[in-house]
């Protein structure tokens, strides 16, 4: 029964949390809008989630490890699965955060997850109704 | 929850621009102080941001690396009646570009209002996050 409500909510919990960390993603390219040299970033949200949904973290491969004294490694680090944007205007500075698809971007992955939010809100309150009847 | 890094990115965006501001008030109020305690001509001051990582998500904020001193040539007046003229007659004035200047504090107060903007949608998100299943 647990394991059934687990997989109900799956969906959106797994979405929630990609979402979370393009929110994140965006936001930095946001902040760092003047910085020279910052290469604006994104992540492919469709691969994220089926990666999300596949229990794998993004993009991260896990190192093996043959002998007990071998360290297990950060593979990629946090950034793996992250791509690089390809700057519709270059700058001189090397800057290619282009601020209103940043925010264009921010702010629809905020609706988007607010709809991931509300989605699994319903859900829940239909298994509240189904239990209390 | 990646979220609440938000902040920390946003907030350290936020004080990079108004340090930046900070700076450009300076230069413009500056702009004519042809001595100073040093008794060298004020000379144009420029921050330098650099991205940095904030927590180990991967998010990226902004610090300030330096103030640099503007390396752009001191202007010269011609003023012989200036006690601090040359015998050529010439003050040296601070090499503050005004229009830039003017330029810099827009793009600042642009860049810290997105960041303003960038922290209550999160603010608004947490919220609504806090009250799933209720």
């Amino acid at each position: 029964m647990l394991n059934r409500l687990d997989e109900m909510l799956n969906f959106h919990t797994q979405a929630l949390r990609v979402r979370d960390q393009r929110q994140q993603v965006l936001a930095s390219n946001i902040a760092n809008a003047d910085t020279p040299h910052y290469k604006a970033r994104d992540l492919d949200f469709k691969t994220a989630l089926q990666g999300a949904l596949q229990g794998t973290q993004t993009g991260g491969t896990a190192l093996a490890t043959t002998a007990p004294g071998h360290l297990a490694g950060k593979a990629g680090g946090s950034d793996a699965g992250l791509l690089y944007r390809t700057p519709a205007q270059g700058s001189v500075d090397g800057n290619t955060v282009d601020v209103d698809a940043e925010r264009a971007a921010f702010a629809e992955n905020a609706i988007q997850y607010e709809f991931n939010l509300t989605r699994l809100n319903q859900q829940i309150k239909g298994l509240l109704a189904a239990i209390q009847g | 929850m990646s979220l609440f890094n938000i902040f920390n990115v946003a907030g350290s965006a936020m004080n990079a621009q108004s340090q930046r501001l900070n700076t450009v008030a300076s230069n413009l109020a500056n702009a004519d102080s042809a001595t100073s305690a040093n008794g060298q001509p004020y000379k144009a001051k420029q921050v330098v941001f650099a991205a940095a990582p904030v927590g180990d998500n991967g998010a990226t904020g902004v610090n300030v690396a330096a103030v640099i001193d503007d390396p752009s040539p001191m202007k010269t007046v011609y003023d012989p009646k200036n006690p601090l003229a040359d015998d050529k007659g010439y003050v040296t004035m601070p090499n503050v570009n005004v229009v830039e200047e003017m330029v810099n504090m827009i793009s600042a107060s642009r860049s810290y209002q997105s960041n303003v903007e960038m922290m209550n949608t999160t603010k608004t998100l947490l919220l609504k996050t806090l009250n799933l299943g209720s």
